[in-house]
């Protein structure tokens, strides 16, 4: 099972109904993605695939074949969102912020803060509040 | 707990053909988006064993106008929904309802064709396919048959649909009038709805469904006959009570579903008059 992830080709031996989430996590040893919920309510194990946001504990690792995967560990440690994360102090636990970054790739620059919260709708945060983690984005956004 | 990966089998399809064959020769359930399917599996509630994944069949995925009638994919997703400009100008409450779907990850997988075959009471596209009196499209190795969306559903998660059968597309005839949907549910996003309607108004003719508030989504037959007739607004609403039936469970009450129901027939009936 070969596909691209964070622009590299690499092939996979998990089963094929494994769940992306856990090839990541458990044959990549990608543990940046998070998982909250395990049923799409909170967006914690988002990546992106060929640039779609999706809940990885929701997609079957067949349906990624030949697709391209990209995940918090593919920003490196240098992107704006990292860094504004940490300045507006965006995150408290954590785990919800891999997820709200790999969210917040799909925007547009120079979102308003309703395109923000759209964005974002399928991510939940429940300790930093969503306030700090709006004007990381709205900042890295408008850089 | 979690199914175990290890007991399921998939096999991939890319074309309808090959789907319909597969379909044909074994007992398999199609997988498209997962989003359901996945949920169920992630809580060790799946029943199933045995998929066919027609997730990359593209040719499931057009929208396009036949003629005059709108023809969706089935696997045309929220998204898809979202950004067609001809979902925008033929069936602009749809593209309203998909943006209510949980949230992008979801819309970015969940397809409208999952969406009826999943069978939700609670399925948020079911009660505008019921008021547009759509078509569903069922394909299988012997050929194509159109089932109104009206006799689809045979009772709770149950349908007419074979298993050698595949969904491949539904058909919206014309749609004339006000288009008008409204979800109740938590919040906006991620929320299963509690009550969920959606309601067409031509004039006199009025076209009302509900989900949430029966074993399978429901037409207000008693209601829209009662205001065919030129009965009083509280009269239809009286009707309604006659055409849900809803329970109390996690999400809500029946009573409180009778009231927000009779309220949303209400704001119809007032917001396009």
């Amino acid at each position: 099972m070969r596909f691209t992830l964070n622009g590299e080709t690499r092939d996979a031996s998990s089963p094929p109904m494994s769940r992306l989430l856990d090839v990541l996590r458990e044959e990549f040893g990608l543990t940046g993605t998070k998982e909250g919920c395990g049923e799409g309510e909170c967006g914690a194990c988002t990546v992106l695939v060929d640039g779609a946001p999706v809940c990885s504990c929701l997609v079957p690792l067949v349906q990624v074949e030949a697709a391209s995967v990209q995940t918090i560990e593919g920003l490196g440690d240098d992107h704006p969102l990292q860094h504004e994360f940490m300045n507006e102090v965006g995150a408290q636990c954590g785990i919800c912020t891999p997820g709200m970054i790999m969210a917040a790739l799909s925007l547009d620059e120079h979102p308003t803060l309703d395109d923000i919260k759209v964005a974002l709708a399928g991510n939940l945060c429940r300790c930093t509040g969503y306030a700090a983690i709006y004007r990381a984005i709205m900042k890295a956004k408008s850089q | 707990m979690r199914t175990a990966i290890s007991t399921l089998a998939v096999r991939g399809a890319t074309t309808v053909r090959q789907a319909l064959e597969i379909l044909h020769d074994e007992e398999r359930t199609p997988i498209a988006g997962a989003t359901d399917l996945f949920v169920a599996l992630n809580f060790g509630t799946l029943t199933m064993r045995r998929f066919v994944d027609i997730w990359n069949v593209d040719e499931l995925r057009r929208i396009a106008v036949d003629g005059d009638t709108l023809v969706i994919g089935a696997l045309a997703t929220y998204t898809d929904l979202i950004r067609s400009p001809m979902i925008a100008a033929r069936l602009p409450m749809l593209a309203e309802a998909s943006r209510l779907v949980g949230g992008p990850q979801i819309q970015n997988r969940g397809t409208i064709g999952g969406n009826i075959a999943n069978a939700s009471p609670a399925g948020d596209s079911l009660p505008i396919l019921s008021a547009v009196d759509a078509v569903v499209v069922l394909r299988s190795v012997t050929g194509e048959r159109r089932v109104a969306f009206r006799d689809f559903y045979t009772g709770y998660r149950e349908s007419v649909r074979r298993r050698d059968e595949l969904i491949v597309a539904v058909e919206i005839p014309p749609v004339p009038g006000r288009q008008w949907f409204r979800k109740v549910g938590t919040r906006a996003a991620q929320a299963i709805s509690k009550v969920v309607i959606a309601g067409v108004r031509d004039g006199q003719s009025l076209r009302l469904a509900l989900g949430s508030v029966a074993p399978t989504v429901v037409r207000a037959r008693r209601a829209e006959a009662a205001l065919a007739e030129g009965r009083s607004i509280d009269e239809a609403v009286d009707a309604l009570r006659a055409d849900i039936t809803p329970i109390d469970d996690v999400r809500s009450t029946a009573d409180y579903r009778h009231l927000v129901s009779a309220n949303l027939v209400r704001r119809f009936l007032t917001e396009t008059r």
